[in-house]
């Protein structure tokens, strides 16, 4: 709902005591630190390899060498959570890239021409995208060339793109009126170079936030899609798919639903409380408590 | 008024327009022929394409979307691949559930939200505020699926107070219907409640700033009298905006919600219809629920009219 630009009041030193002395921020990037830790690490190291099956020791309730007990096939939960972690960062970090790196120029685009007929037509192509979810994108996707991670991207991605044209149109539009920008222009720069040097570094910060609260949206979709069998597909492990094949044992191995569910929770919690504490501090106008 | 109803119904038949050529574009170029995919590997290539002619896909892609479109406009979606029923017919059943729950849980999510967003707004920073604050925060967090299973694992399973999934029909009952799709629509409605409430009470904030509230308490309006009279239509622009924008949520919501419950509705309707490549469903239910979307999204901007009259000046 921002449709102005972010205000920038604090001097180069007053950003890192802001950062430091948010409560949100804080939280947010310890929580989202140990996720990503835990994915960066599960590339060289995780306590037990996440392909292999050990029937014996199957559902096991967490134990000292089984920190988080093992499912149904034996394998160790924490591993696969921290493995886990690594497809649900990067679908949600390449899709937040590709709503990024598409929605941005059209946002910058439409607000330049503002009212011409380019902008019509982002709009409007943005309304259609809006009418459709990401998950009945997903399924179209998926009835079209089969389920996969890759095709989970994709269908988030082209869910971001709108919101991404949407915040930067509105944000670009207030900042043409601005007399900066009335003198680049009497200067004889073009709309493009305008765009790329003085619109777009004043809306960096916004977009940042934004990138944010879309980054925890697309882990909880991502989640969402696995779990009714949309994206990863095994034997790759997902947080969503774990929660789809503990559905069944969960009378008689809950814990098999609580690590996936509360890793999903905690890593959404985590960003959205840092995109909180990042909007507190670019817009002092919001630090009143109306977040 | 006329001016902008007109221009808006202009916008939302040019987007269902599009969006159909965008569904039927999409789904046509799939990879494989529906015809040899049902009759299997060994089929004759007659009886494939006899097969092809009475699915009506040897007709060529334009006149055949003509005749999509102009079935789904008469009620005639087409007959299912897999089952050889009427696809009105299986999408009718099931809609029977779908849209009962989406509107359930729409409910729900305002029941919970406007008074939560009130309260946050009017009591800021005591620990209500606090409270609601905190907990909408977690609501946004929790994935609905994962809050679905724990609410089956306490209320099914442990307490035995429903059933852990299933729907007996609404011939069981109203109140029978209604229970079984509780859990479901609470499940639903937490995430969306939170967003709610944490719109209402940021909009009601902003307008509890504003001049004209001072001068209502001036006058010697209560504190409630100011907050229904003038507070509340003013803070409600921007919450109508997004529970328009969450009946899309939850339409597409209670797809994944659906498959936790087993409830038979259009999400597991189009999840079969994908495992069974029987697309011409995938197509029409798509289609249906966007265009749920897009008329919701239009009567979201007709009620703003009636909210803000100021608006209906506007074209």
């Amino acid at each position: 709902m921002v449709d102005q630009p972010m205000q920038q009041e604090h001097a180069p030193g007053g950003w890192l005591r802001a950062a430091l002395s948010s409560r949100n921020l804080l939280l947010g990037l310890a929580l989202s630190l140990v996720f990503v830790g835990a994915a960066l690490l599960s590339f060289l190291w995780t306590p037990f390899d996440v392909t292999k099956l050990d029937i014996p020791n199957k559902l096991m309730t967490p134990s000292a060498t089984h920190w988080f007990g093992t499912d149904h096939f034996g394998r160790d939960i924490f591993s696969m959570i921290m493995v886990g972690a690594r497809t649900s960062i990067a679908v949600a970090l390449v899709a937040v890239s590709i709503g990024m790196a598409l929605g941005v120029p059209l946002g910058l685009a439409a607000a330049a021409r503002s009212g011409g007929w380019l902008d019509e037509i982002i709009m409007r192509a943005n309304d259609l995208v809006f009418a459709f979810p990401a998950l009945l994108i997903a399924i179209m996707i998926t009835a079209i060339f089969g389920p996969s991670a890759l095709n989970a991207i994709i269908a988030i991605g082209i869910f971001n793109v709108p919101v991404f044209a949407r915040i930067t149109r509105g944000s670009a539009l207030a900042l043409w009126g601005r007399d900066y920008v009335l003198s680049a222009r009497v200067s004889g720069k073009g709309a493009v170079r305008i765009s790329a040097e003085h619109i777009l570094p004043n809306i960096a910060n916004l977009l940042i936030v934004q990138g944010t609260i879309q980054f925890s949206l697309g882990i909880l979709a991502e989640a969402g899609l696995s779990y009714v069998g949309l994206g990863a597909q095994p034997p790759i492990p997902s947080w969503g798919r774990m929660l789809a094949d503990s559905q069944t044992m969960i009378s008689f191995a809950p814990h098999l639903a609580m690590f996936p569910g509360f890793s999903i929770l905690f890593t959404v919690l985590g960003l959205n409380l840092m995109g909180d504490g990042l909007r507190d501090i670019f817009d002092p106008r919001i630090r009143r408590g109306r977040g | 008024m006329g001016r902008y109803f007109l221009k808006r119904l202009l916008s939302l038949t040019l987007s269902l327009v599009v969006a159909s050529v965008v569904i039927f574009v999409a789904i046509e170029v799939v990879p494989g022929d529906p015809a040899s995919y049902m009759l299997g590997i060994n089929a004759q290539p007659d009886t494939v394409a006899a097969l092809r002619q009475e699915l009506g896909l040897d007709v060529a892609a334009v006149p055949r979307y003509f005749n999509w479109i102009s079935g789904l406009v008469r009620g005639d979606f087409g007959t299912s691949y897999t089952y050889r029923t009427p696809v009105a017919d299986m999408i009718g059943e099931r809609m029977w559930v779908s849209l009962p729950l989406a509107l359930f849980a729409l409910t729900l999510s305002t029941l919970i939200a406007f008074p939560a967003g009130i309260l946050a707004a009017t009591r800021r920073g005591s620990i209500w505020d606090v409270m609601v604050m905190g907990i909408t925060q977690l609501g946004i967090a929790i994935p609905n699926f994962w809050f679905a299973m724990l609410m089956v694992l306490v209320f099914a399973i442990n307490l035995r107070w429903f059933s852990a999934g299933g729907f007996p029909g609404w011939d069981t009952g109203l109140l029978v219907g209604l229970k079984a799709l509780l859990l479901p629509a609470i499940s639903l409605a937490l995430p969306q409640a939170s967003i709610l409430a944490r719109v209402m009470r940021s909009a009601l904030l902003d307008t509890l700033d504003e001049d004209f509230i001072r001068t209502a308490r001036a006058k010697g309006l209560s504190v409630g009298q100011t907050l229904r009279r003038h507070a509340l239509r003013n803070a409600m622009i921007p919450v109508l905006t997004i529970i328009g924008l969450q009946f899309s949520f939850l339409l597409a919501g209670a797809i994944i919600i659906e498959n936790v419950f087993f409830l038979p509705g259009l999400g597991r309707l189009v999840f079969q219809s994908i495992s069974q490549r029987d697309l011409i469903v995938v197509e029409s239910v798509v289609m249906l629920l966007v265009f749920a979307v897009v008329v919701v999204n239009f009567a979201v901007d007709m009620a703003y009219g009636a909210v803000d009259p100021r608006l209906r000046g506007r074209s």
